[in-house]
């Protein structure tokens, strides 16, 4: 299921297709007298999986931030299929993070919360949070409190939740870091069923396996700027840049 | 020494016995500190929740007075609502001062800045976990308080445990605009105060273990919400 020699084309149900390209212009990022994003110029067309990769305080979860809206640029923009992203297009948009982010409340109403959130109305709701959850294998655990799942299953719940809310684009900032391989896989799996639906998945990973796994292409960043973006299998055969090539060796990029 | 132990015995009948009088303070007294919480609460809750979501020019300020008003003396805010209700006061014209309602006034002046300082720290610090993942799922800043409200329940409990606890125990903001007036407006506090100038020690007395024995309830409230709390990992 996890072999990423086969050609996974955006085919299913979803009506909606992802409002590609995304077109990077110019993008700066200052925080603290410091430029953690140093003008980056990237267009991601590619419908499957993107891998945002680099050493750590390169810049790549801010990058994922800016892209989904919730910090605004010092210089530069952003634009989806042409146009800025406003709130119907944040709507179409979801992330995952790094931690687990669960309410103090069942795992089902962690779900349900968020699609509430989207003015999704209370019978659709318990459908959707069935389906959701059944995904992520929960469906035993629906009612019990969401803080005291596992990591991994913490980390799926967050995957179940953004993917409940059918988006477009699911962004997902280290989400396996922390979690063993049994639940590594598990999210992969997820990922790799997201993009066969049609979502455009945008993912930062420290994990080279991970990336060659799952990514389709490979942005690589180092001090806030785009070394390298290219097809993955390029990325991990002939990395073109200094800092890729000794990222890639295990080397320490400093 | 045995006329304290004399005072204990008459003080224990009063209550084994149920006393009349006694009731009739304990009812009056629960009655005006219920009604006080309740309405502190839902203002608190308000306050609180929006003061750690808006942004607005003086919200630092608000917040540094609504957290120094927790510490207000109950005479203080007896004296303010007194001189609102007084007859030459702007709401002078209620006729309220000396009644059951200018005591629940007063102590929701006394109690409000309790609760509300309580909440917007509790979902101040929910905030600085759920702000991204609400902001990510899209959500409106009343939803932002709506959801911290709820995820806080636990913390905004306690918060009205520790309401309650300052109501039913302060004695001068009641005495001040209530009167202390047999049948009318006494309460478990002033009547101790009265009750022990008079030297019928036995009715203080007996008051005296009830209003701790209640102190001691909600106490062991507050311990098992936080055990609950902690156990369901909502603390």
């Amino acid at each position: 299921m996890l072999d990423p020699t086969t050609p996974l084309q955006g085919v299913g149900d979803r009506l909606a297709s992802p409002p590609l390209p995304v077109e990077i212009k110019g993008l700066v990022y200052e925080t603290g007298g410091k430029r953690v994003i140093d003008e980056i110029n990237a267009t991601i067309e590619s419908r499957r999986i993107t891998a945002i990769m680099g050493p750590n305080g390169a810049g790549k979860s801010i990058l994922l931030r800016l892209m989904h809206g919730l910090i605004a640029p010092t210089k530069g923009e952003i634009l989806w299929a042409g146009r800025h992203a406003d709130r119907p297009m944040a709507y179409r948009q979801a992330m995952v993070f790094h931690r687990p982010v669960l309410l103090r409340r069942s795992v089902a109403a962690n779900v349900s919360h968020a699609l509430g959130l989207r003015g999704i109305g209370r019978d659709k709701r318990a459908i959707c949070v069935d389906d959701a959850l059944r995904l992520a294998g929960l469906e035993r655990q629906a009612s019990m409190p969401a803080r005291v799942l596992s990591g991994g299953e913490q980390q799926r719940l967050c995957l179940a939740r953004a993917l409940s809310l059918d988006p477009d684009v699911l962004f997902l900032d280290e989400p396996t870091s922390s979690l063993d391989p049994a639940s590594t896989l598990a999210i992969e799996r997820l990922l790799l069923d997201a993009q066969r639906r049609g979502i455009k998945v945008i993912l930062v990973t420290h994990d080279v396996g991970q990336a060659r796994r799952l990514a389709h292409d490979v942005m690589f960043l180092h001090h806030g700027r785009v070394i390298e973006h290219q097809d993955s299998q390029d990325f991990f055969d002939n990395p073109r840049s200094e800092g890729a090539r000794a990222f890639l060796s295990g080397g320490l990029v400093l | 020494m045995t006329d304290f132990i004399d005072a204990f015995r008459t003080a224990l009948g009063l209550i084994v016995t149920l006393d009349p009088d006694l009731v009739e303070i304990l009812v009056l007294s629960i009655k005006v500190s219920l009604s006080a919480v309740v309405i502190a609460s839902l203002l608190g809750f308000a306050i609180g929740g929006a003061l750690a979501v808006y942004r607005f020019p003086g919200r630092g300020a608000v917040s540094a007075v609504l957290s120094a008003l927790m510490g207000l003396p109950p005479v203080v805010a007896g004296l303010v609502v007194y001189l609102l209700l007084s007859n030459v006061g702007p709401l002078g014209v209620l006729q309220l001062l000396y009644t059951p309602t200018a005591m629940i006034i007063a102590q929701v002046v006394l109690v409000t800045p309790i609760i509300g300082a309580l909440t917007r720290q509790a979902c101040q610090d929910l905030l600085e976990e759920y702000d991204e993942q609400l902001r990510s799922l899209g959500a409106s800043s009343s939803a932002i308080v709506a959801t911290l409200l709820w995820d806080g329940r636990y913390r905004l409990i306690t918060a009205v445990l520790a309401g309650f606890g300052r109501a039913i125990a302060e004695v001068g903001a009641v005495m001040i605009v209530g009167g202390n007036i047999d049948h009318v407006t006494r309460t478990m506090t002033t009547a101790i105060a009265l009750e022990t100038s008079k030297g019928n020690i036995a009715l203080a007395l007996a008051l005296g273990i009830v209003l701790l024995t209640i102190a001691l309830a909600v106490n062991a409230s507050l311990i098992w919400v936080q055990r609950l709390a902690n156990r369901l990992a909502y603390a």
